[in-house]
């Protein structure tokens, strides 16, 4: 209905032009300001004003990082130097046994999910594994975040991981090993759309 | 027996109602009360009914006025009307803020009180060190200044914008008796006036094979989400202005992505970056947060589009009726996916409606102000409203909505609000 609507208010903007191209040739003396007929769709179309990406502007972002792996840096971390991390860094808000706080609950949970107060955590409810590194390395500790190195965040998955038993705790975890995780939730999704 | 009654009556009657509201604790805006028309007292903050003044003070009229002002602001008498904040007192800049709907009226809500979510803050974004890049699947990648895009072609739209958390307080086992902005104020309505984001993507190309595009913020959230592709060619705005002036800087300052009818988390504030993919990128808030986990175990992912809801903002909680008598009552709808058709409103608990009056223009994606005469007879009364969209969505039942989704659901919550209205005058609310 509302590309019905654009349609037709397109097909007026254009009978206006036209009849601005008309009067024009009737006072063109006194119409060199007025807006020209547009012949084709394509001469209305607005001036592009977008300017070529440099590879090094988007290189400073920071990387989306997809189910798939994609967008994992490179890097290895260790579960026993995400423990040390993660009692200076997170602990405070998320609870020194990662049991929540002020923020939420990082290590524990108990199924099952259609129980009337399900847990919806990390373990029993996060379907990727990719999205905890996506999360961290983008916005955590909130004072300041983008301050860990990739070394470390994998280190930080490592040590959340293992201790909701989902990751062996001497292993070292890089991009191949968190994006082959397999949450236990991951099927438990609906997607509305598409 | 209460009834509502034809809106004409206020006209035949040549009453003028009064409204005080809860936050305000303002005076009673009427002068000349008939027993008709009894008027809507507040509480007020300290409890206390305020008693209408019996005589103007014309004091002013012998006064020289105070000199003009750069920008204007609200009365010095309405410094009560404010945003009420809730925020993690560990991280200040990640919480609420709620638009409080008790004290406002018609469809606008003023800039400066549109409700806020952050996840960590407001960002200072400077201006003229501001790029907006479309990159990933297309052609071209792009990157635009605030005075490369103030050269398309604007539009402008009236919407509201709602948080998908909204009136989650509606899931709790008990009935919450907090004011009505206090539980339901995570909407607002504005104008938002932008680029249409469709010039944008025809200019870089954007690979047929790509069906979505990552959005994200300046914000030290870096706050990103999914958006499909075929929304944001549909209707999405990158909105520069706010109610005619440039975007406040808790709205998203410079640029906001605006997806009208859907849900808050998606109108990425201070959008910098568009990556178009093939695939989600499965964002904390969009799997962990922002899902609707529902009785059967399973959860809804990427539930966009803002259901039909409506509200009485007047009476509501913490207002008590004065005397019985004929009272207005007013309220707030909307829906995502459309424009409203019909507004009902009930004293009886839902066994009865009558159609409310709709103040035009009503449009697409926005707010509707409505309006119903109600008789009160003094007896207690569950006072509702309910709203159906011109495509054919009605609001549901708290009832119903529960049996649907549970009680875990957390967000999306639409349901019907209902307000007992006791024999004193006290507004309370109500699980009906």
């Amino acid at each position: 209905m509302e590309r019905y609507v654009m349609f037709m208010l397109k097909r007026a903007q254009s009978v206006l032009f036209t009849q601005a191209f008309f009067a024009s040739l009737l006072f063109s003396a006194a119409s060199l300001t007025a807006i020209p007929a547009q012949a084709d769709s394509a001469a209305s179309r607005p001036t592009p004003m977008g300017k070529p990406v440099d590879a090094g502007s988007m290189v400073q972002f920071v990387p989306n990082i997809f189910p798939t792996g994609q967008g994992l840096p490179s890097g290895m971390g260790l579960a026993k130097n995400g423990a040390v991390l993660y009692q200076a860094q997170c602990a405070s808000c998320h609870g020194r046994k990662g049991e929540g706080g002020t923020a939420q609950e990082l290590i524990g949970g108990e199924g099952p999910l259609n129980a009337p107060d399900a847990d919806k955590t990390l373990r029993t409810y996060w379907p990727y594994a990719t999205t905890l590194f996506d999360t961290i390395l983008r916005s955590m500790p909130p004072a300041t975040p983008g301050h860990l190195s990739h070394d470390e965040v994998y280190s930080l998955c490592a040590y959340l991981l293992s201790e909701n038993g989902l990751w062996a705790i001497d292993q070292p975890m890089g991009a191949q090993e968190l994006a082959a995780i397999v949450m236990p939730n991951r099927n438990g999704f609906i997607r509305k759309f598409p | 027996m209460s009834t509502f009654l034809d809106r004409r009556v206020f006209l035949e009657q040549g009453l003028r109602l009064s409204l005080a509201t809860a936050a305000a604790g303002a005076l009673p805006v009427s002068q000349a009360q008939s027993q008709d028309a009894p008027p809507l007292v507040s509480k007020g903050v300290e409890g206390i009914p305020t008693e209408p003044q019996a005589k103007t003070d014309l004091a002013s009229q012998h006064r020289a006025g105070q000199a003009f002002s750069n920008y204007g602001m609200p009365s010095v008498h309405e410094k009560r009307v404010i945003r009420l904040i809730g925020s993690n007192r560990m991280v200040l800049g990640n919480g609420v803020s709620w638009t409080p709907l008790e004290s406002l009226e018609g469809m606008v809500t003023p800039t400066g009180l549109h409700f806020e979510r952050h996840h960590n803050g407001v960002p200072e974004v400077e201006p003229a060190r501001f790029t907006f890049t479309l990159h990933g699947m297309v052609a071209k990648p792009l990157c635009f200044d605030l005075a490369g895009l103030l050269r398309y072609p604007l539009q402008s739209r009236m919407l509201f914008l709602e948080c998908g958390g909204n009136s989650n307080a509606g899931w709790h086992e008990e009935p919450m008796q907090k004011p009505v902005g206090s539980f339901h104020g995570l909407v607002s309505c504005s104008e938002w006036t932008g680029v249409p984001l469709s010039y944008l993507l025809d200019e870089a190309g954007v690979n047929s094979k790509a069906t979505w595009a990552i959005a994200e913020g300046l914000d030290a959230a870096a706050t990103e989400v999914s958006i499909p592709i075929s929304k944001l060619r549909e209707d999405a705005l990158l909105a520069l202005f706010q109610n005619g002036e440039r975007l406040r800087a808790e709205n998203g300052y410079p640029l906001r992505l605006v997806l009208p009818g859907w849900e808050g988390v998606r109108q990425i504030k201070w959008l910098h970056r568009l990556e178009f993919t093939d695939q989600p990128v499965m964002s904390r808030n969009e799997t962990g947060e922002y899902t609707q986990l529902l009785p059967s175990g399973k959860a809804e992912q990427f539930d966009f589009v803002m259901g039909p809801k409506s509200l009485i903002t007047s009476p509501s909680y913490g207002q008590t009726l004065g005397t019985r008598g004929v009272f207005e009552v007013r309220g707030l709808a909307w829906s995502g996916h459309g424009a409203v058709a019909k507004v009902e409103v009930s004293a009886d608990g839902g066994k009865s409606w009558s159609t409310a009056h709709i103040d035009g223009p009503v449009m697409s994606k926005c707010f509707a102000r409505f309006r119903a005469a109600w008789k009160w007879d003094g007896k207690p009364a569950v006072l509702q409203s309910r709203v159906k969209d011109d495509q054919g969505n009605i609001q549901p039942t708290r009832a119903h909505l529960v049996a649907q989704r549970g009680r875990n659901g957390y967000f999306h919550y639409n349901a019907i609000v209902s307000w007992a209205v006791d024999s004193d005058g006290t507004v309370r609310h109500v699980y009906a």
